[in-house]
């Protein structure tokens, strides 16, 4: 595997060798990685790139700078590899300050650069030894699993053995088994605030169901497992958040791929997951308590109807919907009925009616 | 007899009296200003006089300090003879422009008479006036005070000297004044502000302190002559009206308006009378008062023709943009002339130019104002040049600008106005007045030199992003191939080719391969600029020589030449043996910029 990985990161210096050879000047094209250029793949119902390519030329200064980078990182990639060390994104980000013209300026460019190496490459960073940092985000429920750790393997029950901040999702999430559950479904939540209310008022013994704290954009691995939850032990996903656009977003990356990592949309999303955020319909149904949008959530909103996943009709009406009240609620605001209105009411609700319950 | 004595009190006082009463208007209102009209009087005078004889000037100023200020002038004009030299310095008022309809330097103040008259009201000393008129005579010395009872001449002493210069004339002058530097309105500035508008003109002076500055000549060449004219109808006031009607020599009505005037025919005077009801038998020098308003209600009322505009004399668009740029030494200057135009009944024309960037200080725009080649110092706020060049947006021509402000840009912008009558807003002629006609003209060159300045400005800023481009994909593209060579452990190969490509340069690269008889040289040049290129090719080699396309001039060391034209995108091959070796480091070309070239080196052999 490692090795295959190595050749596809070598043919690309292949590529600009014999592109420079032959006086051509090097250039490299990669799927355009916007909302323009992803298509929605009927056989895994998940949304991937298209056949739009933008290039990477040295015409430009700034093309000029990315095959520097990359050329960098190729390198380091390939000595890292043949040494079998590994570092995280971050780590990298450091490294670039020896490369004097091919330091990156910030991490989001080496961040953006690995991804473009895995669209080339069709592997993923963990094949180059890179990992993120750990992000930190949390299952609680009654799923017991098994990690192979650094120090040995161990078996884990997200309940049981676990205090009230729950499992930490690892990095490398395909290397934990599910040994067994008594889950009925699995809730994912946006906000720290709001799992840790469902904590305390005993929603996943209540329930049984398993709760997935996604710290905001969730990262891979939340989403990895997310989806390996759905499709291994076969549990109806939720997706519980805000009522703005940005939790749209979130909801998109989790059930339809994010436009960012399309070309791991087959890994990583779980098309069956439903949302039961607040929508703008609920801010009326429930009278909740709102802020005005900001010029940049309306801005995201208008974005959000030109995005092709979002292209249905009920994203189309709650969206034109929020427009038009020009508000938004947090989950929080449920609590304008007691601390248990979410769990007793709320949620159960939304539940049912998407006929989880 | 009572009544007789007390006129002619009335006229002994006047002169002095009537300088003491209008000295503001006549330029003489403050000591630093004062010492400026006497300057610029004596100067203007001396141009004059040299323009006159067709001889280029070369004008010497020198301001000495002693009890008072003592200003002294020479030209190499042509000499003023003696009983001249009395009436022009020593009687207020006398010259023959006063009546001239003609574009001229003079109509201001009252000349150098004038200053004569300030330095002996202010310092009690005559003038010194030498003048030859020959290089085979003694030259003329004349000492002379104003007698302000008569307004005449009052010699107090003269003599033959021997004089240095072949001819011209010498003024001295005495007065109290107050000589300052660095600033807006002084000498120094004058002189610099004439000195941009008479390239024609040599300007040496020494001030105070012992300081030398040289305004050189930077055009050999006299400015045309300007040509009188009469008077246009639509452009005539009463008084001139009714003074030219007691001194013509036509004897009735009609031939008077067709001597007197341009673009009155027979047809048109006759019109004009009719419409006045007068005849045009009348003696013109009888019209009474009423007679002569209604005469010019029938001007206004009668279309005529506009008058001729050959008779102004503008600077002349190249050696503005000359005398700009030996002044003030910029990186770039145009200029416009306007084609004449008429405002009422008078003919004008407006010059602009604009010197930018170089040793100019990127503050306000420095504005030079001049009216018939005279520079204006005084109330720039007042003027309608300023509040033309203020209603400009030069905001289009990427300059910041506060509204109804001079633009901020390292820029010296010129209007220069020629008129047969420039519209002053006063009498002190300091200031021009707002006529709609004018100001359009003037912003019409103004919008000119804007959009030219925008175009070189963002010229400028494209060669320099191109330049900058150049820099760094010429250090980042060598690197790339470095690393991907070192990736794939292979041999480095060289990109300066692909460089050039990017960013369209013309590459020559020379390959030698040897063998054990000969060197086989080949030069590869490509065309990547978006023009077609003649280029000529240099090598020179030592030894024996082989090509059978190249020209080969033999000396100690063979020169090899060879003509190509190579097409945009296209690569042209040449090749040719040696036994020797090649002596220059990289071919030579010929027909190609500098910025344009890769690989190789611009010569300029001419063979």
């Amino acid at each position: 595997m490692e090795e295959k990985c190595l050749e596809a990161m070598i043919g690309i210096a292949e590529d600009m060798y014999e592109q420079m050879r032959e006086g051509k000047i090097p250039e490299l094209r990669i799927a355009t990685r916007t909302k323009h250029n992803i298509e929605f793949n009927e056989d895994s119902e998940v949304w991937v790139y298209g056949d739009r390519k933008s290039v990477r030329s040295a015409k430009a200064v700034k093309g000029a700078y990315q095959l520097l980078r990359m050329a960098y990182v190729i390198d380091f990639l390939k000595e890292q590899l043949n040494q079998n060390r590994s570092s995280t994104l971050r780590e990298l980000y450091y490294i670039s300050e020896n490369w004097e013209k091919g330091k990156f300026n910030e991490q989001q460019e080496s961040d953006r650069l690995i991804e473009d190496l895995e669209i080339l490459t069709v592997f993923q960073r963990e094949h180059f030894h890179i990992r993120p940092e750990e992000d930190g985000a949390t299952v609680i429920g009654p799923l017991r699993i098994r990690e192979e750790t650094r120090r040995g393997v161990k078996e884990i029950h997200c309940q049981d053995d676990v205090g009230e901040g729950g499992y930490q999702i690892p990095i490398n999430v395909d290397r934990i088994d599910f040994v067994n559950h008594d889950a009925k479904f699995v809730i994912a939540i946006e906000t720290g605030g709001m799992r840790d209310r469902l904590v305390e008022n005993g929603f996943d013994e209540k329930f049984n169901a398993i709760l997935v704290h996604l710290k905001g954009q969730p990262a891979r691995s939340t989403r990895r497992l997310l989806k390996r939850l759905n499709t291994e032990l076969n549990l109806p996903v939720v997706v519980f958040t805000d009522g703005d656009p940005w939790s749209y977003r979130i909801y998109a990356s989790i059930a339809y791929g994010s436009i960012k990592s399309a070309h791991l949309s087959e890994y990583l999303a779980t098309p069956p997951a439903k949302f039961i955020g607040i929508m703008p319909t609920d801010i009326i149904r429930y009278d909740l308590p709102s802020d005005k949008l900001t010029d940049k959530d309306i801005k995201a909103l208008s974005s959000i109807l030109t995005d092709p996943r979002f292209d249905s009709d009920f994203w189309k009406k709650e969206v034109n919907l929020q427009l038009e009240l020009n508000k938004k609620s947090e989950q929080q605001a449920l609590a304008k009925y007691g601390l248990d209105y979410v769990t007793d009411v709320y949620l159960p609700d939304k539940l049912s009616e998407s006929g989880i319950i | 007899m009572i009544a007789e004595e007390l006129a002619k009190k009335q006229r002994e006082i006047s002169i002095a009296e009537f300088f003491e009463k209008n000295k503001h208007v006549l330029g003489y209102s403050n000591p630093s200003k004062s010492l400026i009209t006497c300057v610029k009087e004596a100067v203007e005078n001396s141009i004059d006089a040299c323009e006159d004889a067709n001889i280029l000037p070369d004008i010497f100023l020198k301001i000495d300090r002693n009890d008072n200020l003592k200003v002294t002038v020479e030209d190499n004009g042509p000499g003023i003879v003696k009983e001249q030299i009395s009436r022009i310095f020593g009687k207020l008022l006398y010259g023959s422009r006063f009546h001239a309809i003609r574009q001229s330097r003079g109509q201001q103040g009252i000349g150098i008479s004038g200053a004569v008259l300030y330095a002996q009201l202010t310092t009690g000393k005559p003038a010194v006036i030498i003048s030859k008129t020959s290089p085979d005579k003694k030259a003329q010395r004349i000492e002379l005070y104003i007698n302000t009872r008569k307004n005449e001449p009052e010699i107090v002493k003269e003599e033959f000297v021997d004089w240095h210069r072949a001819r011209g004339t010498r003024v001295e002058l005495e007065v109290s004044g107050i000589y300052v530097k660095e600033r807006k309105q002084s000498v120094l500035e004058y002189l610099k502000e004439t000195s941009v508008v008479n390239p024609h003109t040599k300007i040496t002076f020494i001030d105070t302190e012992g300081d030398i500055f040289e305004f050189k000549r930077v055009s050999e060449e006299l400015p045309q002559a300007t040509r009188e004219i009469k008077p246009h109808p639509h452009g005539i006031e009463l008084g001139t009206l009714m003074a030219m009607l007691r001194q013509t020599d036509s004897k009735d009505l009609k031939s008077f308006l067709k001597d007197e005037f341009v673009r009155v025919g027979d047809k048109i005077a006759q019109d004009v009378i009719e419409r006045a009801g007068l005849d045009r038998k009348q003696n013109p020098g009888k019209l009474s008062r009423e007679e002569v308003i209604g005469l010019l209600k029938a001007f206004k009322n009668t279309d005529f023709l506009p008058p001729p505009t050959d008779c102004l004399s503008p600077i002349g668009e190249s050696l503005i943009m000359k005398s700009l740029m030996a002044e003030y030494r910029g990186e770039w200057v145009y200029a416009v002339t306007r084609k004449p135009k008429v405002y009422s009944g008078h003919p004008f024309l407006v010059e602009a130019g604009i010197v930018y960037g170089g040793e100019i200080a990127s503050e306000k725009m420095t504005l030079l104002r001049y009216a018939n080649k005279i520079p204006l110092l005084y109330q720039q706020g007042g003027c309608a040049i300023t509040r033309a060049v203020e209603s400009v947006n030069w905001r289009n021509y990427g300059m910041q600008q506060s509204k109804g402000e001079l633009p901020v840009c390292p820029a010296v912008l010129m209007v220069h106005i020629a008129s047969t009558n420039v519209p002053y807003t006063s009498e002190s002629k300091e200031a021009v007045s707002y006529i709609p006609e004018i100001a359009d003209e003037i912003r019409l060159a103004l919008q000119e030199l804007g959009r030219k300045l925008k175009e070189y400005v963002e010229r400028k800023e494209r060669l320099k992003k191109k330049r900058k481009k150049e820099d760094v994909l010429s250090a980042v593209l060598p690197l790339l191939a470095r690393k991907v060579c070192q990736i794939l452990e292979k041999d480095e190969i060289d990109v300066d080719r692909i460089v050039a490509k990017i960013i369209g340069k013309v590459h020559i690269e020379r390959l030698v391969s040897e063998n054990d008889e000969y060197r086989e040289v080949n030069l590869k040049i490509s065309n990547f600029t978006n023009s077609r290129k003649e280029l000529k090719i240099y090598e020179i080699c030592s030894g024996e020589v082989e090509a059978s396309d190249a020209k080969i001039i033999q000396s100690s060391y063979s020169t090899l030449k060879w003509n190509v034209t190579i097409n945009p995108e296209d690569t042209a091959t040449l090749l040719y043996r040696i036994k020797g070796k090649i002596i220059n480091k990289k071919p030579m070309i010929e027909g190609v910029e500098e910025f344009e070239l890769a690989g190789g080196e611009v010569t300029e052999m001419n063979s």
